[in-house]
């Protein structure tokens, strides 16, 4: 009986789908919106709630927007911050769409990264031309790989991929600090875990270092506009973005219509770990120039929260990116201006999340800004 | 899965057993020849095991074990174990031996390690117990959630949030304060867990991620905000070990059980009750249900979203109970992302212990074994690098999510949202 619920409410929201109106622009447009502006007044009041006066939230939140996109170094800035942001997003976005949790692109960003680093120490005599594909394909692979073991075991022992990835993400951090401490990898002469720096070769070319060197801007950025462009080609214009989609809506559908679902759910984390070994491979390359503990950030975990606000879609995860990106490099510039610590926007990127992926919520705060529907709200009248 | 053809299922399933046997007989027989070859061929000389410190009331003698013979017993007793598996196959034994070889398998890597030296066995289990506890309480909160089928990703936010309250709370009310605070805090996040699922029907694990981020977010804000400007806010009492008057003089046992802090007591209260609750009272088994089969549930009067409410909560107290381990009962001072994943070994333990509080904190034991050990092997000078160690507990996870050594299963209800028609 209850399947025949679940398969009603499927189809539902399928036809939802299809009718193109007014509800797809209050999902896509006006809860984004409204997530955003609603976690800025609670980020100001946490700011209230530790005594910190008027005057500096206002100061905080200027420079937010002065550190974001006020001058060239800050766009440069936002864009460095959101390349990494964005490749993994993509990653997790694509894995979304055919119905998987990925919560391992932390992981898979560290062991991408990692080879990318030993990589492009290994091989320093080779030409830029070939040595930094190679180690941007290295980053990938080896992500693809980390990501292709849940993937696997998903679909080979049904093991949740959600368990599995979490693991390997602990797992990866252990991996990482025991690498940096071989001797063919420690930086030589240093007695902390620290890596090799990558020869210049390797490096992934600053674009506007000609007008002041301090732009970290880099190519990275035209590596996150190609990955979304391709994503957006992988999922809507080809026969495997169409299986992967297919498998995400509805399984049962995708099976009977003779898609090979196991091969399906390997291949789609293997895009989504390719994707966030890119963005490691990215960071190292472009930005740190070698591997240290910890090294990812925590990007894997904020990517989750740039393909949620970008709802799975390639074009929404870049804006999403482009974003968190101006949150990052705004926050830097807020802490040093208006001396308010840059974990407020930990609690600004959280909070968008909760109003984004319960809409619920914020159609009850917000009752106004919707128009009433049955179908969409659920259990509101 | 359901759809794969299946000529005769009594069949399907023997094989499988009997594969998994044999699968264990091979493991078995690896690690005999891994115990003979690397632990055997260059242990020298005699273990030292200490069991009892000088002051100790009951002093035991030290412990001493021939390194050479000792491991050659257990190689021969490993092999023994794993030929008869793999032979025999007998399906009953399968986790006995494997339990059984396990244990053999420790305690030669003890004697490997400690072989020429001496060591305090008394001391680690000491440890071992006091690490197991935020993994321990952690695994239980799952636990509470997971059976009335509401995943919790955010146990680790939870022990965070429970570990910044109570410095907080203990610097400025003292330390009960600080727990009770704790725990309250524990419980809200709980409350706004089930909230989020239940009510607005959030994903379970987004919901988790989110309070995770959220917490992590918060609480490192307030510490490089307020508590590195008032360090008074982050100085909160810790609380003592307390001996139990008889029990704690006993050798090795004494110390190890009965000579601890509050946190360790409560956590083995905890099991103990949440054991008989959920499976020896009618709001206990009414709580299964609904992570079983909350639309029966429904029917039969259950009120599913105040029982899921109700638990969740209660997980959340248990987080928060747990997190206040690291501040009030080990250091008294908060730091930021001090919980270090520890959450999600919890979730690890949970799974483990296979949804069974007991399970759960016996996991938990051989995680707090595992991490204790680690800090050793620093200690002992061990060719083994201690990063392998310290990644046993995740693959030994994956492993047993995957099956391929016995299967756990979660309750059937686990992660879905439930809709009252």
């Amino acid at each position: 009986m209850s399947e025949r619920i679940r398969v009603n409410e499927e189809m539902r929201t399928l036809l939802a789908r299809t009718t193109r109106g007014r509800a797809g622009f209050e999902d896509l447009v006006v809860v984004p919106v409204f997530a955003v502006i609603v976690a800025l007044i609670l980020g100001a009041l946490t700011m209230l709630a530790t005594n910190v006066d008027l005057a500096t939230i206002g100061k905080s939140y200027v420079a937010l927007l002065h550190g974001s996109v006020g001058s060239l170094n800050a766009l440069s800035e936002t864009l460095t911050a959101a390349a990494p942001l964005v490749l993994a997003g993509l990653g997790l976005a694509l894995g979304f769409r055919t119905g998987l949790f990925n919560i391992g692109a932390e992981g898979q960003l560290l062991m991408g990264g990692m080879a990318a680093v030993m990589v492009g120490f290994s091989l320093p005599e080779l030409p830029a031309v070939i040595l930094l594909p190679l180690c941007l394909l290295a980053g990938a692979a080896m992500g693809a790989f980390y990501a292709a073991i849940a993937g696997y075991l998903r679909a080979a022992t049904g093991a949740h991929e959600v368990i599995s990835t979490i693991m390997l993400n602990l797992t990866s951090y252990r991996i990482l600090d025991y690498m940096l401490r071989q001797p063919w990898v420690q930086k030589e002469g240093r007695a902390d875990p620290i890596s090799k720096s990558v020869p210049e070769a390797a490096e992934l070319p600053r674009l506007l270092e000609w007008l002041d060197p301090n732009l970290r801007v880099h190519a990275g950025l035209f590596l996150m506009l190609i990955a979304t462009a391709f994503v957006y080609w992988l999922l809507f214009r080809t026969k495997v973005g169409f299986e992967f989609r297919a498998s995400g809506e509805n399984p049962d559908a995708a099976r009977y219509a003779g898609m090979r679902s196991k091969l399906i759910i390997v291949l789609a984390m293997a895009t989504a770990g390719a994707f966030a070994g890119l963005a490691g491979a990215n960071q190292v390359l472009g930005v740190l120039g070698r591997a240290t503990p910890g090294f990812s950030a925590g990007i894997g975990f904020d990517a989750i929260a740039v393909a949620l606000l970008g709802r799975s879609h390639p074009v929404g995860v870049l804006f999403a990116g482009l974003l968190f990106g101006a949150l990052e490099a705004g926050g830097r510039q807020m802490q040093v201006d208006a001396g308010v610590s840059i974990d407020l926007i930990g609690i600004i990127q959280a909070l968008i999340i909760v109003f984004i992926a319960a809409p619920l919520l914020v159609r009850a705060i917000f009752p106004w800004g919707f128009r009433r529907s049955r179908d969409k709200a659920g259990g509101q009248p | 899965m359901t759809a794969r053809a299946a000529p005769a299922p009594a069949d399907r399933i023997d094989t499988g057993k009997q594969r998994q046997a044999r699968i264990v007989g091979f493991l078995l027989i690896g690690l005999a020849i891994f115990t003979a070859f690397v632990f055997g061929l260059d242990a020298a000389g005699d273990a030292t095991f200490r069991l009892s410190r000088p002051r100790d009331p009951f002093a035991l003698p030290d412990l001493v074990v021939p390194a050479a013979p000792f491991l050659h017993i257990a190689a021969a007793l490993l092999a023994f174990l794993g030929a008869r598996q793999f032979l025999r196959g007998g399906i009953r034994w399968t986790a006995l031996s494997l339990g059984i070889g396990l244990a053999i398998l420790v305690a030669a890597f003890l004697v490997w390690a400690t072989a020429g030296k001496a060591f305090s066995l008394t001391g680690m289990l000491q440890a071992t117990v006091v690490r197991a506890v935020p993994i321990a309480l952690g695994a239980l909160a799952g636990v509470l959630c997971e059976r009335v089928a509401v995943v919790n990703i955010a146990i680790e936010g939870m022990l965070l949030a429970g570990a910044f309250t109570g410095a907080l709370a203990g610097s400025v009310i003292g330390g009960w304060g600080g727990l009770v605070s704790a725990v309250a805090i524990g419980g809200l996040f709980g409350f706004i867990l089930a909230a989020l699922v239940v009510t607005y029907r959030m994903d379970q694990i987004i919901a988790g991620v989110v309070i995770n981020l959220f917490v992590l977010g918060l609480t490192s804000y307030v510490s490089s905000q307020v508590f590195a400007e008032y360090r008074a806010l982050n100085n909160a009492p810790v609380f003592r070990s307390w001996k139990v008057p008889v029990l704690g003089d006993l050798p090795v046992i004494g110390p190890v059980l009965f000579n601890q802090n509050i946190f360790v007591y409560g956590a083995m209260v905890l099991v103990v009750t949440a054991t008989y609750y959920l499976f020896h009272t009618r709001s206990g088994l009414r709580a299964r249900a609904v992570g079983e089969h909350p639309r029966a549930a429904d029917t039969l009067g259950i009120n599913v979203y105040r029982t899921r409410y109700i638990h969740v909560t209660l997980g959340g107290m248990v987080a928060g109970f747990g997190g206040a381990w690291f501040t009030l009962g080990s250091v008294g001072r908060f730091d930021e992302n001090m919980t270090g994943g520890r959450g999600f070994i919890g979730l690890a333990a949970m799974i483990f212990g296979r949804w069974h509080p007991v399970g759960a904190l016996m996991a938990a034991l051989v995680f707090g074994f595992a991490d204790s050990l680690q800090q050793k092997l620093a200690l002992l000078n061990t060719p083994i690098p201690s990063e392998f160690l310290a990644m046993a507990p995740y693959i030994a996870t994956i492993i047993v999510v995957a099956g391929l050594i016995g299967r756990a299963r979660p309750p059937a209800a686990d992660g879905k949202p439930y809709v009252k028609e």
